[in-house]
């Protein structure tokens, strides 16, 4: 062999490798793929394994999506106005939008949570705060309808809620911006010492009413987020605070001043069985309740005035302070209760404080300072350990059960794996792109399901095809079932989720609703069969009550309806089947659509201003003669004598 | 003899089981009906296999014209065959009865047994007849008026026995419990009797 075929001979083994070694790696990576993409495939006709349920943000309801696949199945509407089904447009519903304020089409819906028994998901109810007007709500998991709201007063911000106590007990609800207590007339400037930052306390029946039982008036500082003990610290809430500053203005920069922030810690059994014993006093403020009647299918909204207000002071041992490192955001406590860590997002350490060194200080009176009356323990004497530098922003934690913890780290875009006790990093994964909240279904219980994580991040940019400047904001899914995460997918979710509750689908899917019985609605103008069907007047109100069944209304021919009228359509669905809803609109309603579900009576209002025959319709694709679904309303002069007359089928 | 009478009692008693157990069911399948709905026939009339599955496939074939199906009291059969069920029955173990005591001809068994089968045979052949009246006989302002391949009105009778594509729904019509419980019982009597001419002769020879 001469030199030059040697060289030609060398030249080509080298392409021949690489080449080989090229296929081999985008293999791997192939391979890998589709491994992930088995993780979270769904067959046809499958159903995923997981509920998780998203809080919409500045969309005010919450989105329910199923995990592993990440697929939407419905979005919830809470404390906004939703065309879709008519939820705050139709006459029923409308008073659940009701405050002291007066009518409120929208919410900011926040960190949802659902209702635990001995400390595990229950699956009964989920909570979800509204943080600009306060309002808690909870939502049915049966119906998946929110069936009651209640406002906070003297509240603001309402941004340390919903969380729930292990026997579904207490709904916590805490002050984000401090304001004058009671609500007055003042200088902005002189808000210091005479601020306050209130923390609500709403009691769960078993039934699920909730009751506004007291108000802790604590100092005005900004109450960002809470979490109850579990377990060895059950009967204990723990909330961050930021702004101790007091300041007023310019916050960014004001409110960062403090070396150390605090963690309220609060007995809050002490001071339920203070009030129980005739603590506290009644202090004014107006406030909504609404309450939704699954029988009448009809919510009500009460207004009512004054509620308890518990002096921090006046329980001696129940409400102490914490140092933390600045301005702490999340506030967590892991599935035994022994560790509560907290998240000083300027801060590039996390501290995590011990349950039993909290109440060894507390009973040796270990106090380094008090700040307006309340004692403030010391950091060194509380601190269980501190995960050194894990990452810059830390914000949220959540655990698997199995001694792991899992941080959110939001100006460094990732998640980080460390472990309880040993305070080492175990793993960190990139998000996209920084992350606020995560979720691990049942993570914030006794007993987590640590088998995937879902990261809810706060920008979006090029995760997905482009669709203009606004983006819907982007999650994550993660398998934590191995000793290092493992990025699956991406899914967008709708409008800013801040928090999300996850629960094994097991646990509710049997029992969710198919349909309502019609023999059993109350609405006081339910047409039960087409002969119950009528129509009436009142001076210039006319109520009319139409069934709905594939594939026509009864009556579907109406005459004697007059210009200037107050019309009422009752509508009620007199299907008994799963899955068979009507929908109901009329040409120059002032008012969205309803959706009725079978055995349902739903009502939207009418005011036709022009004279002339007008059709109406049914919006959902009930059936093969859904197009043949429609009717008309004759509308004469305000001073016709058309007479009333309503048929089917000039019957 | 002793053992046939008691054979023929609980083979007689178990036309009782009618009164608790469903006769017939028919069962429709169709993809929008990805669980199946259906209806069992009872001796005392229909009941749905869901708490609504009546309504429901009322307003399904009200789309081709079929008439709602029966209330118990629209139908004589519904207050007769519990009375010849309850008869015969009664008829069984008192001729059992009989026999336990005083000794008769096992014909007797026998008798019951061809009579029960009669009577079978004509509660079939009503029932055949109504479900082609109800298959057949359409309201003529029928939404969807279909027709078979030789353009005769398309008859939507379920099968008595087996099943049929009827248009998206597959029917399903079997025998249930209660068929079951008497054709067992007649069975049984069939034993006794067969048990009883062969004990009538073991005395004989
Ligand atoms: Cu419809």
């Amino acid at each position: 062999m001469n030199t030059i075929s040697k060289y030609m001979f060398s030249i080509i083994a080298f392409v021949l490798i690489t080449s080989c070694g090229n296929n081999n790696n985008s293999g791997n990576t192939g391979a890998m793929n589709s491994s992930k993409a088995e993780k979270v495939y769904v067959a046809p006709g499958e159903h995923d394994e997981y509920y998780a349920f998203f809080s919409g943000g500045y969309s005010g309801n919450i989105t329910v999506a199923g995990l592993p696949s990440g697929r939407m199945l419905k979005e919830i509407p809470v404390f906004s106005q939703f065309p879709t089904s008519g939820y705050g447009y139709s006459e029923e519903t409308k008073p659940m939008l009701n405050t002291s304020f007066g009518f409120v089409p929208w919410g900011d819906a926040h960190h949802p949570d659902i209702s635990q028994t001995n400390g595990e998901l229950d699956g009964r109810w989920i909570f979800i705060n509204e943080n600009n007007t306060p309002r808690i709500a909870r939502v049915s998991l049966e119906t998946f309808e929110t069936e009651e709201i209640i406002e906070l007063p003297n509240s603001a911000g309402n941004h340390a809620s919903s969380f729930v106590t292990e026997n579904t007990e207490f709904i916590v609800a805490g002050t984000r911006f401090a304001v004058p207590n009671p609500q007055r007339d003042m200088p902005i400037s002189e808000m210091k010492g005479q601020f306050k930052g209130p923390l609500s306390f709403v009691s769960i029946a078993d039934n699920g009413r909730m009751n506004l039982e007291f108000q802790l008036n604590m100092p005005g500082f900004n109450y960002d987020l809470a979490h109850p003990g579990r377990n060895k610290s059950h009967g204990w809430f723990f909330f961050t605070s930021y702004n101790t500053e007091e300041a007023n203005t310019l916050m960014e920069v004001n409110a960062s001043q403090n070396d150390k922030d605090y963690i309220a810690a609060v007995n809050w059994q002490k001071i339920a069985d203070f009030v129980k014993n005739g603590g506290g006093t009644k202090m004014a403020g107006k406030y909504a309740h609404n309450v939704y009647d699954e029988k009448t299918h009809t919510a009500t909204s009460t207004i009512k005035d004054g509620v308890i207000t518990v002096d921090p002071r006046d329980v001696k041992g129940a409400v102490f302070y914490i140092p933390i490192p600045k301005s702490p955001h999340g506030c967590d406590v892991d599935p035994s209760g022994e560790y509560i860590v907290g998240s000083g997002k300027l801060s590039t350490d996390l501290s995590v404080y011990s349950f039993d060194k909290i109440l060894a200080a507390i009973e040796k009176e270990d106090f380094v300072d008090d700040s307006y009356g309340i004692p403030v323990l010391s950091y060194e004497n509380t601190i269980a350990g501190v995960v050194a530098q894990p990452g810059l922003g830390p914000l949220h934690t959540e655990f698997d059960g199995l001694g792991n913890a899992y941080t959110t780290f939001f100006i460094s875009s990732e998640v980080v794996k460390w472990k309880l006790g040993t305070w080492e990093v175990v793993d960190r994964q990139p998000t996209f792109y920084s992350v606020g909240h995560l979720m691990i279904p049942g993570g914030n219980s006794r007993k987590p399901f640590g088998k995937y994580m879902v990261a809810m991040n706060k920008i979006t940019k090029d995760r997905y095809l482009p669709t203009g400047p606004e983006l819907e904001h982007s999650a994550q899914l993660y398998d934590i079932s191995g000793e290092k995460m493992e990025l699956l997918s991406d899914f967008p979710t709708h409008g800013e989720p801040h928090y999300a509750a996850g629960i094994r689908a097991d646990i509710i899917k049997d029992k969710s609703k198919k349909y309502y019985e019609l023999s059993e609605n109350e609405h006081p103008y339910v047409a039960k069969s087409e002969s119950e069907a009528k129509v009436t007047r009142n001076g210039n109100e006319v109520h009319i009550s139409m069934t709905m069944i594939r594939s026509h209304f009864s009556p579907d021919n109406i005459e004697g309806v007059k210009v200037g009228d107050k019309v009422y359509l009752h509508m009620t669905n007199l299907e008994q089947d799963f899955d068979v809803p009507h929908g109901f609109s009329i040409i120059g309603a002032n008012t969205s659509e309803i959706l009725v579900m079978p055995g349902q009576t739903k009502t939207i209002v009418w005011e036709p201003k022009r004279e002339g025959v007008w059709p109406f319709y049914c919006t959902d694709f009930c059936s093969a003669l859904h197009q043949e679904m429609q009717g008309y309303i004759r509308v004469s002069a305000a001073n016709s004598n058309t007479p009333l007359k309503f048929t089917l089928d000039d019957e | 003899m002793k053992s046939a009478s008691i054979i023929m009692i609980i083979g007689s008693a178990m036309l009782l089981g009618l009164f608790v157990f469903p006769l017939w069911s028919i069962e429709l399948e169709a993809p929008q009906y990805p669980n199946g709905i259906g209806m069992n026939i009872h001796l005392d009339g229909l009941q749905g296999r869901e708490k609504h599955d009546l309504q429901n496939i009322d307003g399904l074939n009200h789309y081709i014209g079929m008439r709602k199906l029966p209330k118990a009291d629209e139908m004589w059969e519904f207050s007769t065959f519990p009375k010849v069920i309850g008869a015969m029955a009664v008829l069984g173990i008192v001729i059992g009865l009989i026999s336990l005591f005083k000794s008769i001809s096992p014909k007797w068994f026998l008798a019951w047994l061809v009579l029960m089968v009669i009577l079978g045979v004509l509660g079939m052949y009503d029932f055949n007849n109504w479900m082609v009246d109800y298959g057949t006989n359409l309201d003529p302002k029928a939404i969807m008026k279909m027709t078979d391949a030789d353009g005769n009105p398309l008859s939507y009778k379920p099968p008595l026995f087996g099943t049929r594509h009827i248009l998206n729904f597959v029917a399903h019509s079997y025998p249930s419990t209660g068929a079951y419980m008497m054709g067992f019982g007649m069975f049984l009597t069939f034993m006794a009797y067969w048990l009883g001419i062969k004990k009538t002769k073991i005395v004989n020879t």
